[in-house]
């Protein structure tokens, strides 16, 4: 049997996947009345065509890096981690605490606080459902799913009961000091006279995600942990075999997976919104899904991954503003994504397999 | 507490839990046949638009009700077509499916009726009305037994009386017949089914179209006998709730039934009540509303009886190795 190049198998399907989807999506502008070359080309102007447009498709950017790793490193392990929402509203309560905490002298402190709170949360959230799979063998999927609502309500509890300042009518932790404010690209990028938009969300943590695109990328190749944990995904019983612990694996894997999750959270909470609200996520957990399964839980994959859905949420907002599309558009292309680069992979896959071993044998 | 409050909190515990009953039903035939199903929830909302839609253009709730289902065996397709044909992860295809759903009803939602996602209030024939029971109003004087058959077991829309009479009906269908047998055997064992002569595929197929056709009365019980009228995101969770009360009920019909009942009181009460105290300790609002997901987790731990999935749940069928 031969087997397709290595290059069609990361670049290739994914593309064509992605063109499908995106082939579809079309169709569906078309369906509603609306003209699908038009759309896509204030989405480009809206989301790629200004530093303003930038500002906001890498603050979303951001948010689907962090997801998209957490979704990769626990695919790695086999597992699936469909959780990151509620991981990332932990982290957000992480960032919170952070920043409420102590009287920060400077944001390099209090973003370090922050990181370093927000991962923990995340992992914490993250802990209860690895070792339910680990040691009492509940399905990994389902007990995320649950935690995710959950956490939902423990938020709300905690921000309508316990962290809401007295005298404010909605429900939302207190405004952090001015201190642990991070600097935006605008003020960044100013350092080094380079000019760029003003009153955009991107921010500091986008460097932190890159950041954690290294270090996922260190710890999968270049760590013991790494190799474990990539041997336990390919095949459980090779593993245990070979002496490597099914509730070690699950567990790191989970929890680095939990703690990227929850490091989305210092983008949202502490980047853009300087206070915990009530849906600080608002679906990015599961975006990190689409972007994880699209990138083939590569780093450099993940990070373009992001990047296309950062162009995507910030020019899906852009349509809504200028046409008559919705910004659901957006979640319907999420979906084809999902379903074509995930679910229907073999789909294209199989018959990609075919022409190549056919014209392999030609060739010959 | 009185005994008019406690039958008001009963009679709503019944209308909530339908929903969740019917979908719970419809995620026991995809399981119990080794698809796994986490698209409950999308194809919930996709049929409750499509049935509030297709029940405001044409006036008829019935055409609804098959609009309804229709759209939702058209996904229920989609989740087969990934799943069983393709071999897809079927947990990626329900995200998908979820997602799908939730994007295309405001999209068509804006495009028909310019409502920001809503469809139009339904009235008249284009909803589901309460029905009477006979004797409902001559029975209604008598002390106890009045109130429970007037206001409790009678004046509820027909797809109560549906999703309730579907639970002995599945429990007929899954452990008396030949077709449940082959169900449950495919999703223990499908290589021994098809050693048998019967179609893996076929089977699960048929499967997934029930799913399909339950999702369509559950999504359509929402939109037009529960509320009238679709909004966006109607199903709000409802789909996963359906989802944790099959694992609760361990992926039988009649435990279904309990675990919806207990899930849908829990919703009645945090609808009625925004804290409960007990004397000692206040139980918060949220508390309640978080109960079921805490539930299931306890009951999947397997710390209060082990609920175990059928064995091939999740596992695309390859034959011939």
């Amino acid at each position: 049997m031969g087997r397709m190049p290595k290059w069609a198998d990361a670049v290739l399907v994914p593309l064509l996947s992605l063109i499908i989807a995106f082939v579809i999506s079309g169709l569906v502008i078309l369906a509603i009345g609306e003209d699908p070359v038009e759309a896509l080309k204030i989405m480009v102007t809206g989301a790629l065509g200004s530093t303003y447009g930038w500002g906001y498709t890498l603050y979303y950017a951001t948010n689907f890096i962090f997801t998209g790793l957490a979704v990769a490193i626990a695919f790695h392990a086999g597992l699936f981690n469909i959780g990151g929402e509620g991981q990332a509203t932990l982290g957000g309560l992480g960032v919170a605490v952070a920043c409420l905490m102590l009287p920060w002298p400077h944001w390099s402190l209090a973003l370090l606080a922050s990181v370093v709170l927000s991962a923990a949360f995340g992992a914490a959230w993250a802990a209860a459902p690895a070792w339910l799979q680990a040691k009492r063998g509940s399905h990994i999927v389902i007990t995320t799913i649950m935690f995710n609502f959950i956490a939902a309500a423990l938020l709300n509890y905690l921000l309508v009961n316990v962290m809401r300042p007295r005298g404010q009518m909605d429900p939302a932790s207190a405004r952090f000091p001015a201190e642990t404010n991070l600097p935006d690209l605008h003020q960044m990028l100013g350092w080094f006279g380079i000019p760029f938009a003003k009153g955009t969300p991107a921010n500091v943590s986008l460097f932190v995600a890159l950041i954690a695109c290294v270090a996922v990328w260190a710890i999968i190749w270049r760590t013991r942990l790494g190799y474990e944990i990539r041997s336990f995904g390919k095949s459980e019983k090779a593993a245990i075999y070979a002496g490597i612990s099914p509730v070690r694996i699950t567990m790191y894997a989970m929890l680095i997976s939990g703690a990227l999750s929850g490091l989305m959270a210092v983008n949202t909470v502490q980047g853009e919104a300087n206070r915990l609200l009530l849906n600080s996520v608002e679906g990015a957990g599961f975006i990190g899904i689409a972007v994880a399964l699209m990138g083939r839980s590569h780093p450099v994959g993940v990070f373009f991954a992001a990047l296309l859905f950062g162009f995507l949420y910030q020019g899906g907002a852009e349509l809504a503003l200028w046409t008559k599309i919705p910004r659901e558009l957006i979640t319907v292309i999420q979906a084809l994504v999902i379903l074509f680069t995930g679910a229907l992979d073999d789909m294209v896959r199989v018959p990609l397999k075919r022409l190549f071993l056919a014209s392999g044998r030609g060739g010959q | 507490m009185d005994f008019a409050t406690i039958i008001q909190i009963l009679d709503s515990t019944v209308r909530l839990a339908t929903p969740l009953l019917l979908a719970c039903l419809a995620g026991l035939y995809s399981e119990r046949s080794g698809v796994f199903d986490i698209g409950l929830e999308g194809k919930m909302l996709i049929a409750a638009f499509a049935s509030a839609a297709a029940a405001a253009a044409t006036g008829s709730v019935w055409l609804g009700l098959l609009a309804g289902i229709f759209a939702s065996l058209m996904l229920a397709g989609l989740h087969g077509l990934a799943s069983i044909t393709f071999r897809g992860n079927q947990l990626i295809s329900g995200v998908a499916i979820n997602f799908l759903a939730s994007g295309l009803t405001v999209l068509l939602g804006q495009k028909w009726f310019g409502l920001g996602g809503r469809t139009p209030s339904l009235e008249g024939a284009a909803r589901f009305e309460p029905i009477t029971l006979p004797f409902a109003g001559s029975i209604a004087p008598v002390p106890v037994l009045g109130p429970i058959y007037s206001e409790l077991i009678s004046g509820h829309s027909i797809l109560v009386y549906v999703a309730i009479a579907l639970v002995p009906a599945s429990a007929w269908l899954l452990y008396r017949t030949r077709f449940g047998l082959r169900l449950r055997a495919v999703g223990e064992n499908p290589a021994a089914v098809d050693t048998a002569g019967v179609s893996v595929t076929g089977i699960r197929y048929a499967a997934v179209a029930i799913t399909g056709i339950l999702c369509g009365l559950a999504g359509a019980y929402l939109s037009t006998a529960l509320a009238a009228g679709f909004g966006r995101e109607m199903t709000a969770g409802k789909g996963f709730i359906a989802l944790a009360a099959l694992i609760f009920a361990k992926w039988r019909p009649w435990y279904a039934l309990a675990a919806c009942m207990l899930f849908g009181l829990l919703e009645a009460v945090s609808i009625r009540y925004q804290s409960i105290d007990l004397g000692f300790v206040m139980i918060p609002v949220q508390f309640t509303q978080a109960l079921p997901y805490i539930l299931t987790v306890v009951i999947l731990a397997g710390f209060i009886g082990k609920a175990v999935p059928p064995r091939a749940g999740g596992e695309p069928y390859v034959k011939e190795r």
